[in-house]
C-alpha cells in the first residue's frame, strides 16, 4: 500500500477520544533526555524557522499568496466594489419643452451623477425601464412651466426600478437633490429669497467627500489579511503531508510547540509583507489618508495576523491536502469576514443573534481598528480594546491548535 | 552489543476503524541489534503500519510495543532521540539543498559543533554525496535521494534505524550500494529494520518477518525458510516456444503447487513428499531436461501460502486472426525532449505477434515516457510508432482502437460497480448495443466476475481489481495489450494469477508490451529492452542478456546482474 493511501485512510477515520489528546508534559520530559539535549528546543525552533524561510524563498507559491493575492484583491475591492453611484442612466420626459424645462434638464445633466436621455412622451421610456436599460424616469408634466410660474406646488414625477431598491432610492434622492438645487438657483436668479425656517449645514468628519472607498479599503485589507494568514499556514502544513516530509519530521525529537513556532514565525513576516503591500497600495493608489501612527498599525496587524495564522494551523490539523486546506481556509476566513466584519454589511442593522455571532469574528475588530487608524488617527478607546480582544483570540486559537496537534499520524 | 533485543513486539494489533479488519493482527517478534531484520510482504500486508507503530507515529490498538526500552507513545520524544526513521519517499525537503536537509535534521537531532562537522564529513563520504551538497534534493536521482534520506536518518548514530521500502523504484546499482551501507552500520551494533515488497531482498537479511494481510507468516532466518522446501524446486529447460503451454499443463497436475516462467525455462515447485516431475508427465513433445534448482525465498513464500491458485482462462472467443507477417508493434527512433532534457533518445524496437515484450528500467530512465508515446498519450519530438500497422500519430484512432491499455494502479472507477465499470469502458471503446453486451458477457464468464457484478470496484480485493482492470482493457478484443507496471508491489499469488491470464491470452495470439522495474516481472517476457538514461541499451531475451554478462567470476548471473553489468558498460562507454 502506498504511503498516500495510508495517510488518507488514517485521515478519514475518527480516532477514539483517548487518542486525540496531546501527551501530558510530564511524560515527555524524561530526565535522561533533558540532560542530553540542553538548549535543544531553541535550536530546533531556529532550524525549523530557517527551513521554512528557505522554502518560502525557493517555492514561489507562498510568495504568490503573500504578494500577488493582496494586490489582486485590493484592486478588485478598491475599483470594483463601490457604493458611490455615478452615471445613473435616467430618462427625462419633457412633455412641453420651453426654457424653464431646459434649465432643469441642464442642471440634471451637469451633475456627474446622471446620464440623461430626453423624450417628449412618457411611454418612450417604459420599455427601457422594464428592461433595466435605464435606472429611472423623471417626468415634467405639460403644465410644469405654468405651475412654476404661478408659484404653485409643482409635481415632478420620478419613476424608479424597485427591483434594485438601493439604486432606486439613490436615483430618487439625487433627483430630489438636483431639484432642490435648481429651485434655489432659480429663486436666486429671480431675486426671490427662498424662505427656510431651519437650514441644516451637514459636515462629515473623517471622510468629508463621503467616498465609500475610504470606508471599504480598510475593510478589504482586513479581509485579505485574514485570508492570506490562514491560507499560508494551512497550505504549508498540508504541503508537508502531501509530500510525506511530515513523517520524517514527526520521527525527530521536535515537539508540537516547536513545530508550531517554526510555522508561525516565517509566515508572520510574510503576512507583514502582504500588509505592507496592501497599505502602500491603499495610500499611493487609492489615495487613502493614514492618520494614525505606524506603531498602532503594526500593533493591530500583529495581533490580527497571529489570529489568522493560528486559524490556518488549526485548519491544518484536519486538512491534509493543499486542496482541502485552501478550500477550508477560504470558507472559514472569507465568508465570516465578508458578512460579519462590518466591512460591507452594517452590523448594527443585523438581528441580535447574528450581531452576537459577529463578536466572534476577528476581522470585525481589525476592520474597526484599520478604519480608525486610516481615517481618524490613534484613538486609544477604540484601538486598545480591539487589540486586546484580538490577542486573546490568538491565544485561544493557538491553544486549540496545540491541543489538537499530535506528533503522530493518526 | 550485537544480539541485544532493541524492540519487543507483543501481540500487537492495529485497526484503523474500530470494527474493521486489522492492518496488523496480534503479531509478536523481537528485533535484535547489530543485524538487518527484513519485513517482507506485498503491498497492503501491514509493513508501513508496523514501521509507523515502531516509530511512535501510530497508537497501537492492542498489545505491547517497547522500542529501545521506551513506550512508543508515552515516551515518544525520548524514543525519537534514539531512533532514525526513513519514511517512503525518503522524507526529504525537495526545495532544500543536500546540505540544508542535513543541517535541518542535525539541528533537530542535536548534532552540533564539532560532532556535526565530523558526522557530515563521514556521511557525505559514505554516501558519495560530497560533490552535490549545494544541489536541491528535488534534483537528485532516485538513488541519490535514497542515500540522502538514509544519511538524514542516521545523523545521530541511532540505536534503531527504520527504513520503509528504501529500495522501491531505485536502480539496481544504488540498491546494492544501499545494502553495503546498511550492512556497514550493523557492524557498529545498530539494529536495522528494512521493509520490502521485493521478496528476493529478504534473503539478504539476518532475520526476516514475513507479513501477509496483517498476519505474521514467518519469522526467523530467511535461509531456514527457503531450506524447508529444499529439494522441491525444479527447473524445466528446453521448452522453447512451447514453454507457456508446458507451464499450463504442469499447473494442471495436483502435485505441482507452483510454477512460473523464468526466462526460457519453467520453474516448478512440487508438493511435500511428491516425486520430481518427469517429461512424460508434462506431456512435453520436445526434449526437455528437468533438474533440481536452488530454492528462492519467493518459492517458499508461495508454498507457505499453499501454492498458487489454479484456474485457466477460457478466452477462445477472443482468438486473434493468424499472423499476417508484419510486426504487431513498432517503435522507430522514438525521441522525446523536454527542454534540453532528452527523456527518450532514438528508441527503436519491433514486437512480433504473440510476443511478450518488456521495457525494463529504474524510475526516471524513460520507460514511462516511451510507454506514453506508444499509447499515443504523448506526441514524440521525433520518430514514430505503429500498432498493428497503423501509425499512432497519423491514424491515431485506428491505432488506438487496436490496443488495450491497463494503467498502473488500475484506473477503475472505485465508486462504480463492476458492471458499471465494464459498461463505461465498453462505451469508451466504442462498443454499443448487442456488441457491448456480448463483449461484457464474454469477459464476465472468462474472469468469473459474475458473482461480483453489483459490488463497488473500490471495495474489491486486489486480485479481483486486477481481473476487472484487465477485463476492461480487453473488452474491445484488441490484438495488442499494453500493461504499465501491472504487478509491481502485488503479492506473488495475485501476480501469478495475473500472468496466468496473460499467458492464456498470448496463446490466443495477443501481443503484450509491459513496463516494469521488477526483475521478476521481466522474466515473464520473451524479450526485454533495457532502458537507461533515455536510451535503449540492450534488447534481447532474458536468457541471452544473462548469458552476455557471464564470466568465470559470475557463472550464473541473474537478470539483475545482467542489468547492472550492462549499465556499467554503458557508463564506461559514455565516460570514454
Amino acid at each position: 500500500m502506498s504511503d498516500l493511501e495510508t495517510l488518507e485512510r488514517t485521515d478519514l477515520v475518527p480516532q477514539p477520544p483517548s487518542d486525540r489528546k496531546f501527551e501530558a508534559p510530564e511524560s515527555r520530559a524524561r530526565p535522561d533526555i533533558a540532560v542530553s539535549d540542553k538548549g535543544g528546543s531553541m535550536r530546533r525552533m531556529r532550524a525549523l524557522i530557517r527551513k521554512e524561510m528557505l522554502q518560502i524563498i525557493r517555492d514561489p507559491s507562498s510568495l504568490v499568496v503573500a504578494v500577488v493575492l493582496p494586490l489582486l484583491l485590493l484592486f478588485l475591492f478598491g475599483f470594483g466594489v463601490s457604493f458611490d453611484v455615478t452615471k445613473m442612466r435616467v430618462g427625462v420626459v419633457i412633455e412641453n419643452p420651453n426654457p424653464e424645462t431646459e434649465m432643469f434638464l441642464a442642471s440634471l445633466a451637469n451633475t456627474p451623477f446622471f446620464q440623461v436621455r430626453v423624450a417628449h412622451d412618457r411611454r418612450a421610456f417604459l420599455d427601457d425601464l422594464t428592461a433595466s436599460r435605464i435606472e429611472g424616469v423623471v417626468i415634467l408634466a405639460g403644465d410644469f412651466t405654468q405651475r412654476i410660474g404661478r408659484g404653485d406646488t409643482v409635481g415632478v414625477q420620478i419613476i424608479t426600478d424597485g427591483t434594485d431598491p438601493n439604486t432606486a432610492s439613490l436615483v430618487n434622492a439625487y433627483v430630489q437633490g438636483a431639484w432642490q438645487t435648481w429651485l434655489a438657483q432659480r429663486a436666486l436668479s429671480s431675486g426671490l429669497q427662498a424662505k427656510a425656517l431651519i437650514s441644516t449645514e451637514p459636515r462629515v468628519w473623517f471622510n468629508p467627500e463621503l467616498e465609500s472607498r475610504r470606508f471599504l479599503v480598510p475593510g478589504s485589507i482586513a479581509l485579505i489579511l485574514m485570508m492570506i494568514g490562514s491560507l499560508l499556514t494551512a497550505l504549508v502544513v498540508a504541503r508537508e503531508w502531501e509530500r510525506g516530509t511530515i513523517e520524517a519530521l514527526l520521527a525527530t525529537p521536535a515537539s508540537v510547540p516547536e513545530f508550531l513556532v517554526g510555522k508561525v514565525v516565517p509566515n508572520f513576516f510574510l503576512g507583514l509583507l502582504a500588509m505592507a503591500i496592501s497599505v502602500g497600495f491603499s495610500i499611493f493608489v487609492f489615495d487613502m489618508p493614514l492618520r494614525g501612527s505606524i506603531f498602532s498599525l503594526l500593533a493591530a496587524t500583529t495581533a490580527f495576523l497571529l489570529v489568522a495564522l493560528s486559524a490556518g494551523l488549526l485548519i491544518s490539523t484536519v486538512a491534509r491536502t493543499q486542496f482541502l486546506a485552501s478550500q477550508i481556509a477560504m470558507m472559514a476566513s472569507f465568508l465570516p469576514g465578508l458578512f460579519f466584519s462590518g466591512f460591507i454589511f452594517e452590523l448594527s442593522s443585523m438581528p441580535a443573534p447574528l450581531r452576537a455571532f459577529s463578536a466572534l469574528v476577528p476581522a470585525r475588530y481589525f476592520v474597526k481598528s484599520l478604519q480608525t487608524i486610516f481615517l481618524a488617527g490613534d484613538i486609544a478607546s477604540v484601538l486598545v480594546p480591539s487589540i486586546l480582544i484580538l490577542s486573546f483570540m490568538s491565544v485561544v486559537v493557538m491553544a486549540l491548535t496545540w491541543r489538537n496537534s499530535k506528533m503522530r499520524l493518526d | 552489543m550485537t544480539g541485544e533485543e532493541i524492540a519487543i513486539v507483543d501481540k500487537l494489533t492495529k485497526r484503523f476503524t474500530p470494527d474493521g479488519t486489522p492492518a496488523l493482527d496480534a503479531i509478536s517478534f523481537s528485533i535484535k541489534s547489530g543485524q538487518v531484520t527484513g519485513v517482507a510482504g506485498p503491498d497492503g500486508a501491514g509493513k508501513t503500519t508496523l514501521m509507523r507503530l515502531m516509530a511512535g507515529l501510530l497508537v497501537p490498538t492492542e498489545g505491547k510495543l517497547t522500542v529501545c526500552g521506551y513506550d512508543t507513545i508515552k515516551d515518544s520524544i525520548a524514543l525519537h532521540h534514539a531512533i532514525g526513521y526513513m519514511p517512503q519517499r525518503f522524507g526529504l525537503y525537495e526545495d532544500l539543498t543536500v546540505l540544508e536537509n542535513l543541517t535541518l535534521y542535525a539541528d533537530l537531532r542535536g548534532v552540533v559543533g564539532k560532532a556535526r562537522t565530523e558526522t557530515f564529513e563521514r556521511l557525505l563520504a559514505f554516501t558519495d554525496l560530497a560533490r552535490f551538497t549545494s544541489r536541491l534534493a528535488g534534483n537528485l536521482s532516485g538513488g541519490m535521494k535514497q542515500k540522502l534520506g538514509l544519511a538524514c536518518a542516521m545523523l545521530k548514530s541511532p540505536r534503531l534505524l527504520l527504513l520503509d521500502e528504501p529500495s522501491v523504484g531505485v536502480d539496481p546499482i544504488s540498491r546494492r550500494e544501499l545494502w553495503r551501507m546498511v550492512l556497514a552500520l550493523t557492524e557498529d551494533g545498530v539494529a536495522v529494520v528494512w521493509t520490502t515488497a521485493y521478496l528476493d531482498e529478504a534473503e539478504n537479511c539476518a532475520e526476516v518477518i514475513v507479513l501477509n494481510n496483517g498476519a505474521l507468516l514467518y519469522k526467523g532466518d530467511p535461509k531456514a525458510m527457503t531450506a524447508h522446501i529444499g529439494d522441491r524446486v525444479f527447473l524445466v529447460e528446453g521448452g522453447g516456444g512451447e514453454r507457456r503451454t508446458l507451464l499450463a499443463r504442469a499447473l494442471s497436475r495436483p502435485e505441482i503447487i507452483d510454477g512460473v516462467l523464468q526466462g526460457d525455462a519453467v520453474r516448478l515447485v512440487v508438493k511435500e513428499d511428491a516425486p520430481a516431475p518427469t517429461a512424460v508427465e508434462l506431456e512435453s513433445a520436445g526434449r526437455v531436461t528437468i533438474a533440481p534448482a536452488k530454492p528462492r525465498f519467493e518459492d517458499a513464500f508461495v508454498a507457505m501460502l499453499g501454492g498458487q491458485p489454479k484456474r485457466t482462462l477460457d478466452l477462445q472467443a477472443a482468438r486473434q486472426p493468424a499472423s499476417e507477417g508484419r510486426a504487431a508493434v513498432e517503435a522507430i527512433d522514438l525521441t522525446m525532449k523536454f527542454g534540453d532534457f532528452t527523456a527518450a533518445d532514438h528508441i527503436s524496437f519491433s514486437i512480433k505477434r504473440g510476443e511478450i515484450f518488456g521495457l525494463l528500467g529504474p524510475n526516471g530512465a524513460g520507460k514511462s515516457t516511451t510507454f506514453k508515446m506508444m499509447c499515443g498519450l504523448l506526441r514524440p519530438t521525433g520518430g514514430t510508432a505503429r500498432v498493428d500497422g497503423y501509425d499512432l500519430y497519423r491514424a491515431p484512432s485506428a491505432a488506438r482502437g487496436r490496443l488495450g491499455y491497463m494503467a498502473q494502479k488500475f484506473s477503475l472507477y472505485g465508486d462504480l460497480s463492476v458492471r458499471q465499470n465494464l459498461d463505461f469502458f465498453g462505451g469508451a471503446y466504442g462498443l454499443w448495443g448487442a456488441k457491448k453486451r456480448d463483449a461484457i458477457d464474454r469477459v464476465v464468464a472468462a474472469f468469473d466476475l459474475g458473482p461480483h457484478l453489483g459490488v463497488k470496484a473500490g471495495t474489491l480485493p486486489l486480485g479481483f481489481k486486477q481481473r476487472l482492470a484487465l477485463s476492461c482493457a480487453i473488452l474491445h478484443n484488441p490484438p495488442v495489450l499494453f500493461l504499465d507496471e501491472p504487478t509491481s508491489g502485488v503479492d506473488p499469488i495475485t501476480r501469478r494469477e495475473f500472468w496466468g491470464y496473460i499467458n492464456s491470452m498470448i496463446a490466443s495470439g495477443v501481443t503484450v508490451m509491459v513496463t516494469t522495474h521488477f526483475m521478476d516481472e521481466a522474466e515473464y517476457c520473451d524479450r526485454v529492452a533495457l532502458i537507461y538514461r533515455g536510451k535503449s541499451i540492450a534488447i534481447d531475451t532474458p536468457d541471452a542478456l544473462q548469458a552476455s554478462v557471464r564470466t568465470p567470476a559470475l557463472p550464473n548471473p541473474t537478470l539483475e546482474d545482467a542489468f547492472i553489468a550492462l549499465i556499467e558498460a554503458q557508463d564506461r562507454r559514455e565516460a570514454a
